[in-house]
């Protein structure tokens, strides 16, 4: 087996493990009051995490084409307007700014 | 239409912006992999396999000659580490779904799928046809860009240029939106936000991910009153 293939097959064993362990993490625990507070937390946090490099951390250009991002999210936007803008203003942002 | 198809259907509606986005994302992902040398088979491997845009980009910036497989491997479970809170959570809405199921639809969790699972348990029982619904197309279509854009890609130039790798990051941020119940959620998100940020700045790998959600997750927490609706 190459290098490359015991990689691939490395990660996702990796990647199920992670996947298939989170199920049997709360079994028989009750989730109400701060505990459930904390869990709903979670998928907000996890998000803003994986993109916050990106959108703090990059350029003038990024930082700025999130904000307009979200002021469209924020408006209700359909998902595919929201990608647009992401899309089209971080290109004219680069453009003005880079 | 029966109740399974019709929520296979809704699960598919829901998701079809999310494959607009993963289009390109995976076309450039495909052509970044096939730059290190992977072969279009190994590509599709991974993207079939791995499943996890996240951790795939970041797998590629590691990659290099010879193929450091155990780092790789080390850093696909930091990258992911996140799913085992997202399994977490979601096993709280899957008590009317077969377990038989379970593993299966865990292998296809993703952020996306993962994300409009826990927004409608908010208001329906989560179904098997709704999950499947949301998690084979993106599959379909990760898997499939991929390997175009491994044998294809660079022959679309680019990707900065068309803005093509901010989708992923838009898409998140449009997914977030859904998730504001007010200044609360605001505190939650701004918290996860610094402490990612500085932590992808002073902390080496990808532990931001890891570090952003907890710290979300501890603010929540903090911010929690008793006697609250929750």
């Amino acid at each position: 087996m190459t290098a490359t293939i015991l990689a691939i097959l490395g990660m996702a064993l990796a990647t199920y493990a992670t996947r298939a362990s989170g199920l049997y993490l709360m079994r028989g625990v009750v989730v109400k009051g701060r505990l459930k507070a904390a869990l709903d937390a979670l998928p907000p946090a996890i998000l803003m995490a994986v993109i916050a490099p990106t959108i703090l951390t990059t350029g003038l250009a990024e930082s700025g084409a999130a904000i307009l991002t979200a002021a469209v999210a924020f408006m209700r936007a359909p998902l595919v307007v929201t990608i647009l803008t992401g899309v089209v203003s971080v290109v004219l942002l680069r453009m003005v700014l880079g | 239409m029966n109740s399974a198809a019709r929520e296979f259907r809704q699960g598919l509606l829901d998701v079809l912006p999310i494959l607009v986005a993963a289009t390109p994302i995976g076309l450039l992902w495909g052509t970044l992999a096939a730059s290190k040398g992977l072969v279009p088979f190994e590509v599709w491997l991974m993207s079939a396999t791995v499943f996890a845009g996240a951790a795939q980009f970041v797998a590629i910036e590691v990659w290099r000659d010879p193929v450091p497989w155990v780092l790789l491997t080390v850093t696909a479970l930091i990258v992911n580490i996140r799913h085992v809170l997202m399994g977490a959570s979601l096993s709280r809405h899957l008590g009317g779904i077969d377990g038989r199921w379970h593993p299966a639809m865990m292998f296809l969790l993703a952020d996306e799928n993962w994300a409009f699972c826990e927004r409608r348990a908010l208001k329906t029982p989560l179904s098997l046809g709704y999950y499947f619904g949301l998690a084979l197309p993106m599959w379909i279509t990760w898997t499939t860009c991929s390997i175009i854009g491994a044998i294809a890609g660079r022959s679309f130039g680019d990707p900065a240029a068309y803005g093509f790798d901010f989708a992923f990051s838009a898409m998140f941020i449009g997914i977030l939106a859904g998730f504001w119940k007010g200044s609360r959620t605001g505190a939650i998100l701004g918290a996860s936000a610094i402490a990612a940020a500085l932590a992808k700045l002073y902390v080496p790998g990808a532990w931001y991910i890891v570090i952003g959600g907890i710290v979300g997750v501890v603010v929540a927490a903090l911010l929690y009153r008793e006697g609250e609706a929750s």
